[in-house]
């Protein structure tokens, strides 16, 4: 029966891990259509159905067993709760007549992952089991999309019915708006036209909502200077001539300069999130705020704007867009003038401190390192990654032409996201070329998935970028705790050719420049899987960078002093 | 200063613990807290006192009523509303004490509803200051004891409350965030 439902559900695929109350489940899946992908730890099937549901916007599911199996979850749901991912979870639970008896691998889930998910269920009867899985697909697809867990008894699972399709689902409790208020918009649109100085903020809800032609549209339309989060990178095409990179802690100048100088944020599905604001008294200080969001409890958490607007903010933009080209003509011209400077000047920013990689012909530099992976994707390749330097330089250097290619965990910064996360999106565009780049500590924690992408021959190209180190917390120490190394240097690492191999696939560690266009232009060559572990600067920090609690106009650019190495 | 958030949610296993859950993740302290049945049986009532800071509550009661059981979360604290609480009090009095007890009870309006050779049982209803007033006077007559109900409220504005409509089953499209 619960297949059923799935199937109803267009569910054509399940990451997960079988156990003792799972069997009856495990024991229909035998035979099924639906591809079960064993992973090789719980929380991994989390972060694969993240993979999937980021790659495409469908809902992922994975699937546990009681107990451990459903607290190894945990920090997936609370990933996915942190960047809006809509993944349904089921877990198994003890027979209903033995919850509460501290039975073999009993867990109360369902109390557990309350604060974990946008919304769960626990199911002791099979008559509730249709209904709860269509609602929880609903939750986890609408809205603000995010995790819904459903709890199942084993007796749940053993028990027989004839499915008798659900129709309709009726929560009354859960109001999702999507339209938007017409005056508001109508304000917006005014607003818009009145600023000098007007720029756009992009965030993970533009590609939540697929909405990146509207946006494209209104950039075009405005003309003003936009930035996208990390979380709406791809949101509008990196390629595109507005497009001044990503604000915030490791940013770009232009972008963080453009921030504090605007007269006009334009926030769409944006959170103000601490890493992009910086110190908040002194983030966008000249700036009146328009904020979309789908998501009422955003307006004003962080920021109060002066114009909210609650709805889809595909929906709104589209709406938007009609009454900005009709003001168009009226008011384009009033502003011309002073717009025309706004650009010099955020291109004079650009100019100033442009987002540079840099190279070495001793050293492969990181950077150096991630803009040929840049030069292979061309804009139009997936890359996941995990948290970390590697993240940052990844969300600077590398294009996304589109959205939903570039899959990081950014709100919670989970390591050990990557290889999953890479295994999920492959499962879902077999047609795409997916770089896994994660960091030489990030790359240890997910370890044992190399076996699931050697099982099904994923043609996963896995970046280690090795540092020796973790690389970024390195960076902190050195930057604001006298470079006393604690606990961060990561001076084993198994030899990645040795490795591939023992998995069955190719594998290489190469430490030379000279060497590095080749390489990955091998690992791409390649049909089947490839590790490639690539041996970086050690000491290399991510800049421009806003310490924590600084202003965003008050970047750090370069090493502020050289750096002693012991 | 305590304030009262008055919440209309379904009544379902769980549904409790993820309205104080909010509370609790702050670390914010429940002064009292009521639930019951509404007379639609499928949703209850419940009352919070607590302290929250000023500037938080607003994004509390917001982010109470984004949770998919809570129809309407709505803070009383400042808008009118009638509140009341009731208590059960146990006095132990000697004999010749008696007549005065009473007498105090029917100043504030409290009942006996249990009478006997230790004393009287008293139940007496009215706002939480009155209350306390109750409890001390009963307090210097002998031992007693006590329990309350916590803090019931009701707003006196009429309020219309928006509900979701019935959805149809089925795979949503790629990016389909949007309900009619």
């Amino acid at each position: 029966m619960l297949l059923e439902c799935l199937v109803r559900e267009g569910v054509d695929c399940i990451f997960g891990y079988p156990g003792g109350v799972t069997l009856p489940f495990y024991d229909a899946l035998y035979d099924h259509h639906i591809k079960h992908i064993l992973v090789r730890h719980e929380q991994n099937a989390a972060f694969a159905a993240q993979g999937y549901a980021r790659a495409t916007g469908r809902t992922g599911v994975c699937c546990a067993t009681s107990g451990p199996g459903a607290t190894n979850l945990i920090t997936g749901l609370v990933d996915a709760m942190m960047d809006s991912i809509p993944i349904v979870a089921l877990t198994g639970q003890v027979t209903s007549k033995l919850i509460g008896s501290d039975a073999f691998q009993e867990a109360d889930t369902f109390g557990i992952t309350r604060p974990c998910t946008k919304h769960n269920f626990l199911i002791k009867n099979l008559a509730d089991l249709p209904q709860a899985i269509h609602e929880a697909f609903h939750i986890a697809s609408t809205g603000r999309p995010g995790p819904v867990l459903v709890d199942i008894t084993k007796d749940v699972f053993q028990g027989q019915a004839h499915y008798s399709p659900v129709n309709s689902i009726h929560l009354p409790g859960y109001k999702v708006f999507t339209e938007g208020h017409a005056g508001q918009i109508r304000r917006a649109a005014q607003m818009m036209w009145e600023a000098e100085r007007p720029m756009i903020y992009a965030g993970g809800g533009i590609i939540a909502a697929g909405a990146s032609e509207e946006l494209t549209s209104l950039v075009e339309t405005l003309d003003a200077p936009t930035v996208c989060t990390l979380m709406g990178l791809g949101g509008l095409s990196s390629s595109h001539p507005n497009f001044i990179s990503m604000p915030g802690m490791h940013g770009s100048y232009a972008a963080n300069m453009a921030m504090t100088h605007t007269d006009l944020l334009i926030a769409l599905g944006v959170r103000f999130d601490d890493r992009v604001t910086g110190r908040l008294n002194a983030f966008a200080p000249h700036a009146k705020v328009i904020h979309v969001d789908i998501d009422p409890a955003e307006i004003g958490k962080i920021r109060n704007p002066e114009l909210p607007i609650v709805g889809d903010v595909k929906r709104v933009l589209g709406k938007l867009n009609a009454q900005v080209n009709e003001l168009k003509e009226s008011s384009a011209a009033k502003n011309a003038e002073p717009r025309k400077k706004w650009w010099a000047q955020v291109n004079a920013w650009r100019d100033e401190n442009p987002m540079k990689p840099s190279f070495s012909d001793k050293e492969i530099k990181p950077q150096h390192l991630i803009s040929e992976i840049d030069r292979l994707s061309g804009g139009e390749a997936i890359v996941t990654s995990d948290v970390g330097q590697h993240q940052m330089w990844s969300a600077q250097f590398i294009r996304f032409n589109h959205p939903r290619l570039w899959i990081n965990s950014g709100g919670l910064g989970s390591m050990g996201f990557g290889l999953p996360a890479a295994v999920g999106a492959q499962f879902a565009r077999p047609d795409k070329l997916v770089f896994s780049i994660v960091g030489d500590g990030g790359f240890q924690m997910s370890i044992p998935e190399l076996a699931t992408i050697a099982k099904h021959a994923l043609p996963v190209k896995i970046v280690v970028l090795n540092n020796g180190y973790l690389g970024m917390v390195r960076q902190w120490q050195e930057l604001f705790y006298n470079n006393r190394l604690s606990s961060v240097e990561l001076d084993v690492f198994p030899d990645a050719e040795k490795l591939a191999a023992a998995y069955g696939f190719k594998g290489r560690t190469i430490d030379k420049p000279s060497e590095l266009a080749a390489a990955l232009e091998e690992a791409v060559r390649e049909p089947g899987p490839y590790l490639l572990n690539v041996k970086v600067t050690p000491f290399e920090n991510v800049y421009p960078m806003v310490p924590a609690g600084g202003a965003i106009n008050e970047m750090v650019l370069a090493n502020p002093q050289p750096v002693s190495v012991d | 200063m305590l304030q009262i958030i008055s919440v209309l949610m379904e009544n379902k296993p769980g549904a409790l613990m993820r309205v104080t859950g909010l509370l609790t993740a702050r670390g914010y302290n429940i002064e009292s807290l009521t639930v019951a049945r509404t007379l639609d049986p499928e949703l209850s009532r419940m009352s919070i006192v607590c302290d929250v800071e000023p500037h938080q509550r607003p994004q509390l009661i917001k982010q109470m009523n984004r949770l998919i059981n809570v129809l309407q979360a709505t803070d009383l604290t400042e808008i009118s509303s009638v509140k009341r609480e009731m208590v059960l009090l146990r006095v132990r009095a000697a004999l010749p004490n008696r007549t005065a007890i009473l007498k105090e009870a029917e100043i504030f309006g409290a009942r006996v509803v249990d009478s006997s050779t230790e004393g009287y049982a008293l139940e007496a209803t009215g706002d939480s200051e009155k209350l306390d007033e109750f409890i001390d006077i009963m307090r210097s007559y002998g031992e007693i004891e006590v329990t309350r109900s916590g803090m019931v409220a009701v707003s006196l504005e009429a309020r219309k409350l928006k509900l979701a409509g019935p959805t149809e089953v089925g795979p949503r499209q790629e990016t389909a965030m949007v309900r009619d």
